[in-house]
């Protein structure tokens, strides 16, 4: 799975511009699904499977934007004011590079503070992409960006910028290769502009009308140095998740996916997150309602350009979801 | 490339001018919409093929088109107002009151305001700084230490729950439309221009919305109940132009005045479906019509609220742009408003089912 999530990663797709990253997600599953469409807000909407007695219809979610910066003003001298897309926080950026969706690459600087320890206001950074001058700088007002920061294999952890959540892209594009029938509807939605809002996600749950969603993307974690209070360690099997900063989990899926992973022998952990949310709420709170719930990749440094996450929980992610979704959906 | 217009536009003439003067001096802040809207509902009448009024309060005209499967084409301007509201009777015709909408209170003390229905007017009223003490004026006000005066005789006229707003009336000098509630009368009297002069290539929806300035309320339900092909927010946008004070190089303007109408790409509450932003750049191109692209950045109109409804309506926003935005006084152009209105007009004309079949 690692040259997967290499090929994922390393697509630039900001919020809004997902058009590079659905084309290379929807070439790897072409011939794994019975039907795919992408919708008004750039959704890519797979179903495998149709509802057989017994079955219902899942609702999948993984969201292919990232976060990033946007050009707001082009200096007299060529340099590049920005505005950021999602959850982006100055103290990630200072020196760090970023590639536009136009291809042109620059690295972030900063005015010269008055008090040297001070931290940068992101309008106190600009972009230098190597111009010298308004009228030939490559980059426009309204051109987005993505970091540009390679994929890197360290054995068992691996990191990269985007792994939120393209992870969990490819724990989707792995289900559907190795997942072999069910008796449920699935559709696959690997969904736009999640980092500014859950609007992707919102559109798509109205259109798929699910009777169940799982949205799958990455969780903090509670392991590294005097970090945050959060019971979740890489390594230690994907994360169930009871509840977030927008949702609370139906625990009947709680449950369900708690017993689906000790009778697949699965190791997991419960995850109980102070802030964020995730496409499940949009799945939750469309129509009239749905059972919705989480299954979450652990990942280290998350919105920053060098997210960490364990191979051993991608791999297990992908066998509970498998477990989950192949046989009749009992929420007891 | 510039081509000469093959376009019939439409111009801003007396009458229009006059329209929006009546539309800037009416008094429709968040929630009580009605004064506006009965000027609208006059305008809309004769010209609409059906005209309703929602739940909310809402504005909802179609003008079919004259072509089979045409594409359905949702434009959407708020009737609301920022303003106040009075919560509290203190005796003798002086009122406690809350702000509606994004409002700076530094800028309120010895503002004279309209309350009420009957536009009763008022003054909220400051310390004069002979009484100040030392340091005083150099401390903001807090709004719990405002008052709105009617003064006692006009006490029974106005009660709590009535709105107010600034007492200011439209005025055209120069090159300049100046006024309260330009944001957004220029999108109302927009859309109702657009409909005198509606294209009949595309089936036209009308959204003249309630309660945008308190969380594009109104919109929310219009974009539910249309469920358009497409989705154009028409508003109101800061121009934040003018030269720094220390000469360095202004690079957070948002957008300039006599710059043409501001196309959205990304603000708070939208990322402007691409298709639809080179569209109304490639027909300003193509006819000669001058526009800019608002610096991306916080904020949000209609479109917000109406893009995300149902399976996903596709969305952009154009805006005139406007100094002093959330103030007493708007500052805005004739002209930018003119090509506001002709940007809209000649992009309303050239659009086909084509433009959506690119996947975003």
């Amino acid at each position: 799975m690692k040259e997967l999530i290499k090929k994922m990663v390393e697509v630039v797709g900001p919020s809004g511009f997902e058009g590079a990253i659905r084309d290379v997600i929807r070439t790897e599953i072409a011939s794994h699904v019975d039907d795919i469409q992408v919708d008004a807000m750039g959704n890519l909407v797979a179903r495998k499977g149709q509802k057989s007695p017994g079955g219902i219809r899942i609702m999948l979610a993984a969201h292919m934007d990232e976060i990033g910066v946007l050009a707001t003003h082009v200096e007299e001298n060529g340099f590049v004011r920005f505005t950021t897309v999602g959850g982006v926080r100055p103290h990630t950026l200072l020196g760090g590079r970023v590639i536009f969706v136009n291809g042109t690459r620059g690295v972030i600087g900063g005015e010269r503070l008055e008090s040297p320890g001070s931290l940068h206001s992101f309008e106190q950074m600009f972009i230098d992409v190597g111009a010298t001058s308004r009228e030939t700088c490559p980059v426009k007002v309204g051109d987005f960006a993505g970091f540009d920061r390679p994929f890197a294999d360290y054995g068992d952890r691996l990191t990269s910028k985007a792994m939120d959540d393209r992870v969990g892209v490819a724990v989707l594009v792995e289900i559907l290769r190795t997942m072999e029938s069910s008796p449920n509807e699935v559709y696959f939605v690997f969904s736009t502009q999640e980092e500014v809002g859950l609007r992707g996600a919102t559109t798509a749950a109205y259109a798929v009308d699910p009777d169940l969603g799982i949205s799958v993307d990455v969780t903090g974690t509670g392991d590294t140095p005097k970090g945050s209070r959060m019971e979740v360690s890489l390594g230690k099997g994907p994360a169930i998740k009871v509840r977030d900063g927008g949702m609370i989990s139906d625990p009947r899926v709680v449950q369900w996916m708690v017993r689906s992973a000790e009778a697949s022998g699965l190791p997991y952990q419960l995850e109980v997150l102070e802030g964020g949310t995730t496409d499940a709420r949009a799945m939750q709170l469309t129509r009239a309602g749905v059972p919705a719930g989480c299954v979450s990749i652990p990942c280290r440094y998350i919105h920053s350009p060098s997210e960490m996450v364990d191979i051993h929980d991608v791999q297990n992610a992908v066998k509970l979801l498998v477990a989950l979704i192949s046989q009749p959906v009992s929420l007891g | 490339m510039t081509e000469s217009t093959p376009l019939s536009l439409p111009e801003i003439g007396v009458e229009q001018i006059a329209l929006l003067e009546r539309l800037s001096n009416a008094v429709a802040v968040s929630g009580d919409e009605s004064e506006v809207r009965a000027i609208v509902l006059d305008a809309v009448k004769p010209l609409a093929d059906e005209c309703s009024v929602d739940a909310l309060g809402n504005v909802l005209v179609t003008k079919r088109a004259q072509v089979e499967n045409p594409l359905r084409v949702m434009l959407a301007a708020h009737m609301d107002e920022i303003g106040f509201m009075l919560v509290q009777d203190d005796d003798n015709g002086l009122y406690q009151f809350q702000v509606v909408g994004g409002i700076d209170t530094r800028q309120l003390p010895g503002k004279p305001v309209w309350v009420g229905r009957k536009h009763i007017p008022g003054v909220i009223g400051a310390k004069p700084i002979h009484l100040q003490e030392a340091g005083e004026s150099g401390r903001t006000i807090p709004l719990d230490a405002l008052r709105i005066d009617v003064g006692p005789g006009n006490g029974g006229k106005v009660k709590p729950g009535d709105r107010a707003t600034f007492a200011t009336s439209f005025q055209q000098i120069g090159p300049s439309l100046i006024g309260k509630a330009l944001d957004d009368r220029l999108g109302v009297a927009t859309l109702i221009e657009l409909l005198k002069h509606a294209p009949g290539n595309v089936e036209l929806l009308l959204a003249f919305t309630v309660q945008e300035e308190v969380g594009l309320r109104g919109a929310r339900v219009a974009g539910y109940a249309f469920n358009p092909d497409l989705a154009i927010a028409v508003d109101s946008t800061p121009a934040m132009d003018m030269p720094m004070w220390d000469g360095s190089e202004n690079n957070r303007y948002n957008t300039r005045l006599d710059a043409g109408p501001a196309i959205y790409i990304a603000d708070s509450s939208t990322l402007a479906d691409p298709r639809l932003v080179r569209h109304l750049a490639g027909t300003g191109d193509r006819f000669g019509i001058p526009y800019q692209f608002r610096q991306p950045g916080g904020g949000g109109t209609d479109a917000g609220a109406i893009h995300t409804r149902r399976a996903g309506i596709p969305s952009v926003s154009v805006s005139v742009p406007g100094r002093y935005a959330h103030t007493a006084v708007l500052v805005t152009r004739f002209n930018d408003w003119k090509n506001t209105l002709q940007l809209l007009h000649a992009a309303i004309q050239t659009m086909t089912p084509a433009l959506l079949s690119e996947l975003r």
